[in-house]
Parts: structure tokens; C-alpha cells; sequence
């Protein structure tokens, strides 16, 4: 049965992530995914660098310094910090709640899969006549005007990938809602479980607004409809709108997973439970709301009015209370702890001071007064990189460490993690912090260049060698991921030998089916209080019996890819004469695939419950 | 696990008890049904009637709120336990597309 032990050749293994519905596997596709991508992005960031480096550089032609900006800023938010954010989602969450996989196991290979081919897609454009070059937040006003495919290739993109990271979403809710082990109420759940569940939902309420966006601009830019032509009596104010009441809970769907994995590394290595839980979970949730009523201040010089102003930067002032909340429960949190100080905590105690800098110039940003003259300067560009940085990206390197284990079943090296930390960590405020005072000085966002003698010059440099400082970090990061690969070191269950929450009962990496035998929940850290009992394990909820499994598919992968196709039909739609048979092939292919599915039957498998009890006896961890 | 379940362990009891809110359920889409069509009818009634557009338009779309309730309370079930997860989402859902359209009303300049 157990098809794990068996060694596998290339070919088979790749098949087995081709067809995979584990939410396991698919955590690490995420990771794999997100990782390449987050390499392209930083790619992408180094040509910034490089050419903002020194005054009148010509190192990219204005152009190309347009494309690089915006494929930097949608690769990192869409295609890099989102899905290896959700990578750990799928690998960690229904382990914490006790869960077998996840609710919809085809609907989250299909997530990936809508995923992965919107942003090769996207990443298309370099070879296929010019990427997007209107800033990642797209506005009409240039959108529109852009000439090439560099936009449509934004566009249908961001449709497809939007949709996989949509069905993501709502399939997380439903585990959460739907799966959780018996005694697992959910003021039990851990805080990463909490921050998935509140990101899922406003994943749900919040790219509905971007496709109708996208759909519109498909229209404007494809079809010639006028919804953003103002030539036309269009409004290219709709557009920013319908993209900042995504745009700003997007900064939520990616920070609040963060505050969750930070909030697990407080407790496991501080060696305490987490300070005021529920406050934690007031506090998730209380963000969560409010960050759908904030939206426009992004917009304070469009001429939005005094009142819609100020209503807007108090609403968003008023977010630094739940936030200032969990900053103070993290740091109740290590005070009287026994704190270890191993790589994923330097991390976690690094983001603090860090995030705080990124919240206080929000407040700032708050101010509409004052938005009038940060708006636009790299002022801007500093405060959403301390925040993104500083919050998410931190947590990413964080939780890679903390759960590689658990992912992998081996250790990645601590030392080498600690010198990533210190590259980077040094890297990311000599390259930020320098820009808060460019932007104060009055260097405005989003130029290719700059003259010599305005006072930028060694800013500029400094902040270059920053980044150089980071890359370091990542390639370090890279280095330690193949060393520990090579070497190959098994871990045991609880590698850490702190894990307070379901995961760490559980072998590394686990066995297909997760849990022999769902787990009784007693209380938040389940495995900490039954550790504290004495006990090796969890108490079992339910006798050994037969477990129902589902089966591989291969056709989510065929539905995505589909879609694929379809936008190329798409893109040339009006320009090449098989554009159109193009797109109807794409669909058939999508819509055929999903009729498969729809009309045979797959039961899926059992694992009997003799097979279950002769991985015991063997001592085999599947 | 968000499931209704019987908590009786003697099945005549349950059937009995079953059978009386069945039966009680029916009534209430009886009535909520004749109720839905009464309301149409009316609905019809203020347009053919010709008055005034600033007293139909929101007339009908109270009537229409009034059988949205009608329609997710008694005919999909929402009053019944275990639904708190989905009004609570439906909630939130109609709090941030009320905004939005809010918005789009006060301070998109046409
Ligand atoms: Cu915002």
C-alpha cells in the first residue's frame, strides 16, 4: 500500500506532484512555486538597485525600468509572498486542527494549478513583447494608454491566478468550519489556524472587487469599451477604487498569516502560552474587519473631499489599537519565558522593532493632511517595504526554518539560518531605512533616474549596497537548503523538542493520512498539555479503522492549463486569425476536463485498518 | 461536525418530536409562501398604480428585502441551528458590497 516507502524514480515523482491532491505535496508545489518566483521578483529588484544605484545610470532604458518596477511589485505580492504564504497553510493548518487533508483536496490542487500557470502567464510577457509597465496597482489612466500586450498580460494573468488563489480561500474556510478534531472548539485552535481562517475570508470578500476590475479592463483594453476612457465619459477613478478594496485587505491576507506563524514561534520558543489568546483572536478578527474600511487612503489626493478623507484616516488610525494589541502580547509573551534563541526566534524578535517602524510611518501616511506631501516619494516605497519586508518576508524566512522540519523531516542548518538573518536583516534597514529620508527630501517613486547634485546620490548608494546585502542572505538561505538536502539528516517527530501544537505529535514528514487515529483536543497547545502529563502522544478520539482517501487526479491540472491557453487566444483576440479558434480549443479543453470530473465517479480509497496496524508493528513511519 | 444531530437515544421519541417540528415547519412556509406571492402582487400593484417614482422605487425594494428574508429564513433554512457560520459570512459579505456601492454613490465624481 504504502507508496511512500517505496523509492521512486524522477519521472514517477514528478507524475506524483503532477496528479497530487495531498495537501502536503501541494504545500511544498506552493513552496516551490513561490520560492522561484520570489527569486524572479528579487531578480527584479537587484536591476532596480542597480540602476538607481548612481545619478544619470543607464543601465535599463526608462522603459524597461517601468516593466521591471511592475512585474517586481505583482510577482512579489501575487506570485511570491501570497502562495508560499499558502504553502504553509496547506502544509501546517490541517495538521494544527487535526484534519486528514483539507476539505476539497481536487479543489486545492486546482488552486495551485490556476496559480502556477496564471503567473508563468504573467511571467510570459518578458519573452513575448514587453511586460506591464503601469505599476503593479495598474491604473487606468496609463493602463489603458499602454501600448503592446505588456497590460493584457497583467490582466488575464492576474484572472487566472486570482481564481486559484479564490478557490485556495474558500477551501481553507470550509477545513476550518468543517474538519476540525473532536475537542477542537475554536478558541483552541493555535493563532496560525486563526489568521488562516480570518485571511481565507477576506480572500473571499476581497478579490471579487479586483475581478470585477480586471473584467472591466479586459473590456476596456480588448473589446473597446469605455468603463476607465474618460475621452468617452468613462472614470479611471473606478479603477482605483475597485483595486484598492482588494488592494488593502490584500496587505491583511499576507500579514495576518505572518502574525500567525509569528505568534506560534513567540510561544513554542519562548516556551510559554501565548499572552492574552483571546485578545490575539479579538484582535485577527477586529483587523480583519476593518481593513475592508480603509481603503481609500490610497486616494487622498484624488480629490476624494475633506469629509470621505477624514473619515478615512481616522478609520485607518484606528487599526494601530488591535495591532498595537498583539505587539504587546508578543512581547508579554517572552517576558518571563525561557527564551531559546534559535533561528526562526531571531527572526520573530527582529520583526518587531522592524513592522513597528513600518506601522508608525502608516499612521503618518494616515494623516490626509500630510499624505498630500508623502504621497507619491519613496516615503511611500519605504513604509510598504518595512511592512511587507519587515512583516511578511520575515515571516516566510521564519516560518522556512521553524517548519522544514515538519515539511521535509529534515533540519535545515541553524548557524547558516542565523547568518541568513544577519545579512538580511542588515541588508533590508540599510536598503529601507535611507528611503524614508530620499522621499522626505523629495525624490519621487517610481522614476528611472535621477540628475546628480540634489542630494540623493549617497543615499542612493547606500541603499543599493543594502540590497546586495540581502541577496546575500537569500543566496545563504539557498546554500543551506541544498547542504541539508544533501546530507540528509532524518528528525523525529518533535525536532524542536518545544512543539505545543498538533503538528509536532505527529511523524516528520507525516504519513499520507496524517493521523492514525484523529486526536482528542484538550485544551489550546493540545501537544504540549498531553507532554506535560507525561504523555508521548496524543489520547487517539476514535478506535483504529479503515481511513478513506482520495484519489490522485491529473485533471486539475488539465483545467488549469485550459485557461492557459485560452488566454493566449485572448490576448491576440482582433490581431491573428486563429485567435479565436485558440480561445474556444482552451475552453473545451477547461470545460471538457471539468465535465470528466463531473460525470465519472471517483470514490476514492481506503487504507484498512490491518495495513494501518502493520505500519505500527513494523515500526515504519510510512 | 456543524451537523444537527438528534440527541435522543430512543428513536419513537425522536420520530415523534421530529414529525411535530416537520409539521410546524411546513405551516411556516405555508405561510411565508402565501405571504411571497401577496407581497408580488403588491409590488405590481404600487407600479401599475402610477404614483410617484420616489415612493415606488423604495417601496419595492423594502417588499424585495422583506422577501430576501423570507426566502434564506424559511426556505433555506437559515433560522435553523448550525447556520451560524454562513449567515455570519452572508453578513459580512452584504456589509462590505453595501459600502462599496455607499461609496461609489458619495464620492465617485461623475
Ligand atoms: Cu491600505
Amino acid at each position: 500500500m504504502s507508496t511512500y516507502a517505496q523509492k521512486k524514480g524522477f519521472g514517477a515523482t514528478v507524475w506524483d506532484f503532477l496528479t497530487t491532491v495531498d495537501h502536503k505535496k501541494i504545500a511544498i508545489l506552493y513552496l516551490l512555486a513561490g520560492g522561484l518566483f520570489f527569486l524572479v521578483g528579487g531578480l527584479e529588484a537587484v536591476f532596480i538597485r542597480i540602476q538607481l544605484a548612481v545619478p544619470n545610470n543607464d543601465f535599463v532604458s526608462a522603459g524597461a525600468f517601468n516593466e521591471i518596477i511592475t512585474m517586481h511589485g505583482t510577482t512579489m505580492i501575487f506570485l511570491a509572498a501570497m502562495p508560499i504564504l499558502f504553502g504553509f497553510m496547506n502544509a501546517v493548518m490541517p495538521l494544527q486542527i487535526g484534519a486528514r487533508d483539507v476539505a476539497f483536496p481536487f479543489l486545492n490542487a486546482l488552486g495551485f494549478w490556476l496559480f502556477f500557470f496564471g503567473g508563468v502567464f504573467l511571467n510570459l510577457s518578458w519573452f513575448m513583447g514587453g511586460a506591464p509597465d503601469a505599476g503593479w496597482t495598474s491604473y487606468a489612466s496609463l493602463a489603458i494608454h499602454s501600448k503592446g500586450h505588456g497590460i493584457d498580460f497583467y490582466v488575464l494573468g492576474l484572472q487566472i491566478s486570482g481564481l486559484g488563489t479564490l478557490i485556495g480561500g474558500i477551501n481553507f474556510l470550509v477545513t476550518i468550519i468543517n474538519m476540525r478534531a473532536p475537542g477542537m472548539t475554536y478558541m483552541r485552535m493555535p493563532l496560525f489556524t486563526w489568521t488562516t481562517f480570518v485571511a481565507s475570508a477576506l480572500i473571499l470578500f476581497a478579490f471579487p472587487p479586483l475581478t470585477v476590475g480586471l473584467v472591466l479592463m479586459m473590456f476596456d483594453r480588448m473589446f473597446g469599451s469605455n468603463f476607465f476612457v474618460v475621452a468617452n465619459g468613462g472614470n479611471t477613478v473606478i479603477w482605483e477604487h475597485l483595486f484598492w478594496i482588494f488592494g488593502h485587505p490584500e496587505v491583511y491576507i499576507l500579514v495576518l498569516p505572518a502574525f500567525g506563524i509569528f505568534s506560534e514561534i513567540f510561544s513554542t520558543f519562548s516556551r510559554k502560552r501565548l499572552f492574552g489568546y483571546s485578545s490575539m483572536v479579538f484582535a485577527t478578527v477586529l483587523i480583519g474587519f476593518l481593513g475592508f474600511m480603509v481603503w481609500a487612503h490610497h486616494m487622498f489626493t484624488t480629490g476624494l473631499g475633506p469629509v470621505a478623507n477624514a473619515i478615512f484616516a481616522v478609520a485607518t488610525m484606528a487599526i494601530g489599537v488591535p495591532t498595537g494589541i498583539k505587539i504587546f502580547n508578543w512581547l508579554f509573551t517572552m517576558w518571563g519565558g525561557s527564551v531559546k534563541f534559535t533561528a526562526p526566534m531571531h527572526w520573530a524578535f527582529a520583526f518587531i522593532p522592524s513592522f513597528i517602524m513600518g506601522g508608525v510611518t502608516g499612521v503618518m501616511l494616515a494623516a490626509a493632511a500630510a499624505d498630500y506631501q508623502y504621497h507619491d516619494t519613496y516615503f511611500v516605497v519605504a513604509h510598504f517595504h518595512y511592512v511587507i519586508v519587515g512583516g511578511v518576508v520575515f515571516s516566510i524566512f521564519a516560518g522556512v526554518q521553524y517548519w522544514w522540519p515538519k515539511i521535509f523531516g529534515t533540519m535545515l542548518n541553524e548557524t547558516l539560518g542565523k547568518l541568513t538573518f544577519w545579512l538580511f536583516f542588515i541588508g533590508f534597514h540599510m536598503t529601507f531605512f535611507i528611503q524614508h529620508f530620499l522621499g522626505l527630501w523629495g525624490m519621487p517613486r517610481r522614476v528611472f533616474t535621477y540628475l546628480p547634485g540634489q542630494g540623493f546620490d549617497t543615499a542612493n548608494m547606500i541603499s543599493s549596497i543594502g540590497a546586495l546585502f540581502m541577496s546575500l542572505g537569500v543566496i545563504v538561505l539557498l546554500i543551506n537548503v541544498v547542504v541539508t538536502s544533501v546530507k540528509n539528516v532524518k528528525v523525529g517527530d518533535d525536532p524542536w523538542g518545544d512543539g505545543r501544537t498538533l503538528e509536532w505529535a505527529i511523524p516528520s514528514p507525516p504519513p499520507f493520512y496524517n493521523f492514525k487515529q484523529l486526536p482528542l483536543v484538550r485544551g489550546l497547545d493540545a501537544f504540549w498539555i498531553e507532554k506535560m502529563e507525561g504523555k508521548k502522544g496524543m489520547t487517539p478520539a476514535e478506535p483504529l479503522g479503515d481511513i478513506h482517501m482520495p484519489n490522485a487526479s491529473f485533471l486539475p491540472f488539465v483545467i488549469a492549463f485550459g485557461l492557459f491557453i485560452a488566454a493566449f487566444g485572448a490576448l491576440y483576440n482582433g490581431e491573428h486569425s486563429w485567435a479565436i479558434p485558440v480561445i474556444v480549443i482552451g475552453l473545451l479543453v477547461t470545460f471538457g476536463s471539468m465535465l470528466v470530473r463531473s460525470v465519472k465517479d471517483d470514490h476514492g480509497f481506503h487504507i484498512h485498518k490491518e495495513e494501518l496496524m502493520d505500519d505500527n508493528d513494523k515500526g515504519v513511519k510510512a | 461536525m456543524a451537523n444537527q444531530q438528534t440527541n435522543s437515544g430512543n428513536p419513537r421519541v425522536d420520530h415523534e418530536y421530529r414529525r411535530r417540528k416537520s409539521a410546524e415547519e411546513m405551516r411556516y412556509q405555508v405561510v411565508s409562501f402565501s405571504l411571497m406571492i401577496f407581497l408580488t402582487l403588491v409590488a405590481f400593484g404600487a407600479v401599475a398604480m402610477k404614483g410617484s417614482a420616489w415612493f415606488t422605487v423604495p417601496f419595492i425594494i423594502l417588499l424585495a428585502v422583506v422577501q430576501v428574508v423570507f426566502q434564506l429564513y424559511y426556505f433555506m433554512h437559515m433560522s435553523h441551528k448550525g447556520h451560524e457560520a454562513p449567515s455570519l459570512f452572508l453578513y459580512s459579505g452584504l456589509l462590505v458590497g453595501l459600502i462599496t456601492i455607499l461609496t461609489f454613490m458619495t464620492i465617485i465624481w461623475w
